[in-house]
């Protein structure tokens, strides 16, 4: 069997993939659906059923749609994976720009960053300039973008205004277009099978965060920082790194290291993860919101879109460069 | 042709609108029903009308027809065209030396059975708060009390395209409509405009 799927062409083998992604999600939803059809006697206990069935079908919502803009951005070619990757990074960074209030004076600055710097960024991408889309928002668009904004002639609140844009388009434009930029990097003997590095790095990521979820529901140890997230603790992060590090390694074979690189590298991947959703979850607490997509539907009419991307976010830059780095790529 | 094209326009309308600001519809205080309504909201930009368009199932927005000054919206033909053929507007006029009742027009069209939009303070405001209530929606109110009266907030537009912009940014904007009210017996026109803008005020917070 290992030796049949080694010998695919590489379009074959992800073509593999695709197939057999899908129909783990297939089971997954058909296995949710008949959870949802069982009846319950106690009335407390199916309300907690009910509960955290929605919140499984979320994930696995977003595992659908995910899933489908991967194939999608597959099977049409760099380009349009590149153009769907550009439109989450729109979504995002519109719905971490919501709730910052920003005044009259940023309007040229908020034009230039959706208007302006993703698309420069994006085409910097796809066009494989690496030094120059590695620097482009922090050095370019860090000292342009205030400027921008002076020129408007307001200092209220200035500086407030300013990182808080900054911190959106670094987070939703920069962070978010290292995830197709693995796309375009030539590693030795692994020809154009990137888009499994893609998944290799969402997957182990993905991992993390939903076994330290699951763990530290589990546990019920006391929050490391209770202002910033009720539920996080080291004991349940050390086990969601642990656990997503091993599944890296385990998935080595579809990535071009050896199983203990994949180690390393996942590990490396899940921290910067982890710990840039932990982050963003202080950014959340300071806006007084518990998550983008609050239960229900929230004023402003935000999805949560963010908060399933933000963790890959964090992880994508240093995983990308990393990579290039050790590989001297 | 004419009418495939105002449909592709506001096709292209709409998605635009949802691309810019999530456009969520919040019905808060009442489900979105057939019947003859006069939806009242905050002014604070161009897109507010759009935005509440926007909001409205399929089959109600041919009979919800908005206000438009007439000396401003039939200048070029494409205005009009605008006004008129996607957006089924009622046309009013802004200059107040004519001899008709300025909310004729309006009268015309509740008589018809359609629903309208109305924005009571009249102008663009830009201050947090919304301006004082004019008094057509009282006298409106008065002269058809079969017409459901039903506020509405339009949440963060004025940050899509402030005065003097002209490219739009993208923000999550979303409409909220509250509880019907109606005009108490023997209610005078300034409580009653006071109570009306306290309820838009009130889905603020909601």
């Amino acid at each position: 069997m290992y030796f049949y799927l080694k010998n695919l062409t590489p379009t074959q083998q992800v073509g593999a993939l695709f197939v057999t992604v899908f129909g783990l999600l297939l089971l997954a939803s058909a296995m949710a659906f008949m959870l949802s059809l069982r009846e319950y006697t106690d009335e407390a206990l199916a309300e907690r059923r009910r509960k955290d069935l929605k919140s499984i079908n979320g994930v696995i919502r977003t595992s659908w749609l995910m899933v489908l803009v991967f194939w999608i951005g597959w099977i049409s070619g760099d380009w349009v994976a590149l153009t769907l990757f550009g439109l989450v990074s729109f979504f995002a960074l519109r719905e971490f720009l919501t709730l910052s209030p920003t005044r009259l004076g940023d309007h040229r600055s908020l034009v230039l960053a959706f208007f302006v710097v993703l698309p420069v960024q994006y085409w910097l991408v796809g066009s494989g300039h690496f030094d120059m889309f590695a620097v482009f928002i922090p050095v370019y668009v860090f000292l342009a973008l205030p400027l921008v904004s002076a020129l408007a002639n307001d200092p209220l609140r200035f500086l407030e205004r300013n990182a808080k844009l900054q911190w959106g388009i670094m987070v939703c434009i920069y962070g978010m277009s290292h995830v197709p930029a693995l796309l375009m990097l030539k590693f030795p003997g692994y020809d154009n099978k990137n888009a499994f590095m893609v998944f290799f790095l969402v997957l182990v990521v993905q991992i993390c965060m939903v076994t330290q979820h699951l763990a530290s529901r589990r546990l019920q140890r006391p929050p490391v920082a209770p202002a910033i997230s009720q539920s996080f603790n080291w004991r349940s992060w050390g086990i969601g790194m642990a656990v997503a590090s091993l599944c890296g390694a385990l998935l080595a074979g579809i990535t071009p290291w050896v199983p203990g690189t994949a180690f390393a590298f996942s590990f490396i991947a899940c921290l910067a993860g982890s710990m840039g959703h932990f982050v963003m979850k202080a950014l959340k607490r300071d806006r007084g919101i518990p998550s983008w997509g609050a239960e229900g539907r929230s004023t402003t009419g935000a999805g949560g879109l963010l908060d399933r991307v933000d963790a890959l976010c964090f992880a994508a830059p240093v995983f990308f460069h990393s990579a290039r780095w050790y590989f001297d790529l | 042709m004419g009418s495939m094209l105002a449909k592709l326009m506001s096709l292209f309308l709409l998605g635009l609108i949802r691309v810019l600001t999530g456009s969520q519809a919040r019905w808060h205080g009442c489900p979105p029903k057939a019947e003859q309504r006069i939806y009242f909201a905050n002014h604070q930009s161009h897109a507010d009308l759009v935005m509440i368009w926007a909001a409205l199932p399929k089959e109600l927005r041919t009979v919800t027809r908005a206000i438009a000054a007439r000396d401003y919206w039939t200048k070029t033909p494409f205005k009009q065209w605008l006004t008129t053929a996607v957006f089924n507007v009622i046309y009013v006029s802004r200059d107040r030396t004519a001899d008709e009742d300025p909310l004729e027009p309006l009268l015309e069209a509740l008589s018809n059975g359609d629903s309208i939009i109305l924005f009571p303070e009249g102008t663009r405001g830009h201050a947090e708060e919304p301006q004082a209530f004019k008094a057509g929606l009282y006298n409106l109110a008065c002269k058809f009390p079969q017409a459901v009266l039903v506020p509405a907030w339009i949440n963060n537009v004025q940050h899509v395209l402030p005065k003097g912009e002209v490219i739009p940014v993208p923000v999550l904007c979303s409409v909220t409509f509250g509880a019907p009210m109606q005009v108490e017996p023997g209610e005078e026109c300034k409580a009653f405009l006071t109570r009306a803008r306290q309820a838009v005020i009130a889905l603020r917070d909601v």
